[in-house]
């Protein structure tokens, strides 16, 4: 991946740290203002953040002593499959399972991602892009779930390419990097590219134009400003550019022609 | 008499494939769905599932069906479960491929646009359909997206970061809703519900680091458990051959690795420090090709995993440590991208190295659950109104899984519960007017639990607990059982209960806390540990995932039994019930010929008719509709708790 940000050592070090320390941005809850607080733990060999963070949690106490509450994250899997423990690492978002201390520039900081309301620490409420999955139809409309055989055939490359949009665990780094993403304004990469992933599929495509007029509107598809930030990020490197690409011209004839339809 | 209603409502708790495929059927029935997850649904433990899905659909020429699939996981289960359910799910798999297929999954293909499928453990067949390397990822999506669906026509409601506390029962005992805790607040709420679908998934965490996901600590089955419903086979934990080692996770190494040409080994010579590619293959010991000529890496899992145990603790491990070689550089790059890109990406990332070119070291790691809630033939429990699906019912795999099982077994169970909930909940008399007085008890005694638990000043840590309950789990009740150490590990257990009551909540910003949500977990996963641990103690014989080298043979005649667990104020009280082995009379297993049973003459494979009527009396024990022969259960035998050795008064 192209994106070795600042901050993110891209060899190993050479003689390890005696210590690691973190500064973690934190929250007492939604009200409350962000501090910083510093933490310090004896260096072991492949830590990754979580681990980290599990040690300051058992016996939570900054560098300087001070007994504290411990910090809150969420976490699930931890094979970056769920997206659950994604923040913003060194200044970088990403998931935290598969950030690993060797490959980090000390002092470590973990804050939580900005683009979404902070619950608590590192816990945001992510649940608008489950809404702007909601808004785009991101399902296929099958008659039902009982037996009607097998589904429609496809090429090795059709499933391939549709393989690279269905990765997308909706854990926000491509808003968090979106420079246009902001309080909720536009729909973003992630519904994109869902849109793109169904509209693909044969069945898909015979409700391809509801999902084209989920992406259309106001804080819809035309408010990318080609940063391409959002594939930089994306931790499953869904071709997300490409989608809005297709997606952008899709809409475009949809919105010339589409009345034709009606 | 009250008349039954229209708009029946059914509660689910769990988000994983097998509650989604609950919650979508009964959507899809037109009927009402609260659906409880701790995490968003879309990243429950399902996603972690790797290889594939398993079902016959024969498209490679080799003969396969429904029936040897059937004969292969009981074969593999060594002949604990209840064969008619397994033959059910066998001869559903094909179509719940089929429908996943119709759903959109972007299974793999063959060059004419069919499916594709490769091979798993414990099977001869290509039997496994798969999405790359993260099938169990996209199936849960497929699921998530259909659900998600009748979520936006307002027949799904999600309670997403609500955790299941306990189940309320009436005085009959029949369930009739849950109390579950919002995560954020930690606000207690009672949910009335005509029937409570449990899809928790496994009990992992009681192990402290296995491959399991951090949601994963069984609390709300054990929950169930305490509240009377009867937890069975509990001492079958499968250990996963392959995983990688992690200071906060054994992270899996998926079979498909095997599946598609991967190698285990070793280096002949103990404690070699060469690098692994300057090791010739004449002074490599393939020890599973060696033993297992006919499956070779594909002997089921708890073969391959003694085995890997065995090689390490005979000092055979890699530079004397417990590792071996799981080695796939002798496939081309391209092949492994396209057919396994995900997991190897894992390694890449969590290890540092390119298993494409450097052979993968890897160790076993615990990973599944074959116990869990006692079900009957249509998922439900012997508490009338609570049914379970998924990994946390103990119905399919026996005494050990077979890869790629799991996913087919979790929507199968899903699709079982749906329309048995639905069915008792048509035949439910709703209660009347003192409905409001059983839910205000339990929602005031879960609060009361919570009340107590933030009074608590003790000296005592809840994490430094849950890590010594890991440890001495994982040391004593995973791959190789003594009854001394298993006995010490109860005593230990017991010792963590008391010192659990003198525990403080390491937390004093009670908003969006994690530490009193783990403290309840924590004592829930205690009580599972017990049965988990006598449960092992109790079956003095090795069958599937359960080794004891003092009984290191299989003995049907004495535990060709399912072992059941009742919960009591003394801890749990055990009973055993026979196995209906009314279709394949239990032969040894052995792998290391290539055998299998021919389907017996005449053999009718029709579907399972999923229609029929569920018998089920609200407010008796469980009718049951097979014969298990021998009675054997405690209830069977007319005991109360206290005549079978309990105590009766629930905590």
């Amino acid at each position: 991946m192209s994106a070795q940000a600042n901050g993110h050592a891209k060899q190993t070090r050479r003689t390890p740290p005696e210590f690691v320390d973190i500064r973690i941005k934190r929250r007492e809850n939604p009200d409350a203002p962000q501090r910083w607080e510093e933490f310090r733990i004896p260096y072991r060999p492949n830590l990754n953040i979580i681990s980290c963070l599990m040690e300051i949690r058992k016996n939570p106490v900054t560098k300087d002593g001070t007994r504290t509450t411990p910090p809150v994250w969420e976490m699930n899997c931890l094979e970056q499959v769920c997206g659950i423990c994604t923040m913003v690492i060194n200044g970088r978002v990403r998931q935290s399972c598969s950030a690993l201390v060797d490959q980090l520039d000390l002092p470590i900081t973990l804050e939580p991602m900005s683009k979404f309301p902070n619950i608590r620490d590192l816990v945001v409420d992510r649940s608008q892009m489950f809404e702007h999955l909601k808004r785009v139809h991101a399902w296929i409309e099958i008659d039902g779930s009982y037996d009607l055989g097998p589904g429609p055939r496809m090429t090795p490359d059709e499933v391939a390419e549709r393989y690279a949009y269905s990765r997308c665990m909706t854990c926000g780094c491509c808003l968090e990097a979106c420079p246009q993403y902001e309080g909720d304004n536009y729909i973003g990469p992630q519904a994109i590219a869902q849109v793109r992933l169904m509209n693909m599929h044969p069945s898909g495509k015979a409700t391809r134009d509801e999902r084209l007029e989920g992406i259309m509107g106001e804080d819809g598809i035309t408010n990318c400003g080609n940063a391409q930030n959002c594939v930089r990020v994306c931790p499953m490197s869904i071709p997300l550019t490409k989608a809005i690409y297709e997606e952008n011209r899709e809409t475009i004839i949809h919105g010339l022609f589409g009345w034709l339809k009606k | 008499m009250a008349t039954p209603s229209k708009d029946m409502r059914i509660a689910i708790v769990g988000g994983g494939l097998a509650g989604l495929a609950a919650a979508m059927r009964i959507a899809e029935g037109g009927h009402a769905v609260d659906l409880f997850s701790v995490v968003p649904v879309k990243r429950s433990h399902s996603v972690c599932a790797q290889g594939g899905i398993n079902g016959a659909v024969n498209t490679k020429g080799e003969g396969d069906s429904p029936w040897k699939h059937f004969d292969d996981t009981v074969y593999g289960g060594d002949f604990l479960a209840n064969q008619p359910p397994v033959k059910a799910m066998c001869e559903m798999a094909p179509s719940i491929i089929y429908l996943f297929d119709r759903m959109g999954v972007p299974f793999s293909r063959t060059k004419e646009g069919l499916l594709d499928f490769r091979r798993f453990g414990g099977t001869l067949h290509h039997r496994t359909a798969f999405a790359g390397a993260s099938t169990g990822q996209q199936l849960l999506y497929a699921l998530d997206e259909q659900v998600r669906r009748y979520e936006a026509a307002g027949k799904v409601k999600k309670y997403e970061h609500w955790e299941m506390l306990s189940l309320v029962q009436d005085e009959h005992g029949v369930c009739r809703g849950l109390v579950a805790m919002e995560r954020a607040t930690l606000e207690l709420k009672v949910f009335p519900a005509d029937a409570v679908i449990i899809a928790t998934g496994g009990p992992g965490l009681i192990f402290g680091k296995s491959t399991n996901s951090m949601v994963c600590t069984g609390s709300a089955v054990s929950a169930c458990y305490q509240q009377g419903a009867r937890y069975a086979n509990g001492e079958f934990i499968q250990v996963h051959p392959t995983s990688i080692p992690g200071e906060d996770k054994l992270r899996l190494m998926s079979e498909s690795a095997r599946g598609e040409g991967g190698r285990v080994w070793v280096p002949k010579t103990k404690g070699d420090k060469r690098t692994p590619s300057s090791i010739p293959e004449s002074e490599r010991w393939y020890f599973l090709e060696e033993k297992y000529p006919a499956y070779g890496n594909l002997v089921p899992r708890d073969i391959a995993t003694r085995e890997i145990f065995q090689v390490c603790l005979d000092g055979f491990g890699i530079g004397g440590e417990n590792q071996v070689y799981l080695d796939l550089t002798h496939i081309p790059t391209e092949t492994l991208d396209q057919k396994l890109g995900a997991i190897l990406e894992i390694y890449e990332m969590f290890v540092g190295d390119d298993p494409r070119h450097v052979p993968m070291r890897i160790f076993p790691g615990v990973h599944y659950s074959m116990g869990g809630l006692w079900v009957d033939y249509d998922q439900r429990t012997n508490v009338p109104g609570l049914l379970a699906a998924g990994e946390c019912d103990y119905s399919i795999h026996g005494a050990n899984r077979l890869g790629a099982n799991s996913l087919v077994s979790c929507v199968y169970g899903g699709f079982v519960a749906a329309p048995a909930a639905l069915e008792y909940a048509k035949n439910l008399q709703r209660n009347g007017a003192d409905g409001s007085r059983i839910y205000d008890q339990e929602l005031r005694r879960q609060q009361e639990i919570n009340n107590q638990l933030l009074k608590q000043t003790g000296t005592e840590n809840q994490y430094v607990i849950h890590e010594e309950m890991g440890k001495w789990m994982t040391d004593n009740v995973t791959v190789v059982r003594y009854n001394d150490r298993l006995k010490a590990t109860d005593e230990k257990l017991l010792e963590l209960i008391d010192r659990y009551q003198h525990i403080s909540i390491n937390d004093s910003n009670m908003w969006a806390t994690h530490a009193l949500p783990h403290a309840r977990q924590l004592y829930n996963m205690l009580q599972l540990a017990r049965v988990i641990t006598l449960g092992a103690l109790n079956r003095n014989e090795s069958r599937g995932a359960h080794y004891k080298p003092d009984f290191p043979n299989r003995d049907d005649e004495q535990f060709l039994k399912t072992t059941l667990a009742e919960f009591s104020g003394e801890g749990p009280v055990f009973s055993w019930e026979a196995v209906d082995i009314g279709l394949l009379p239990p032969r040894k297993r052995d792998y290391s010929k290539g055998t299998e049973q021919k389907k017996p003459e005449g053999e009718e494979q029709k579907p399972r008719d999923l229609s029929a009527p569920a018998v089920w009396d609200q407010n008796k024990e469980q009718v049951r509709d097979v014969d298990h022969g021998e009675a054997e259960t405690r209830t069977q035998q007319g005991k109360s708790i206290e005549e079978a050795g309990g105590k009766s008064d629930k905590l």
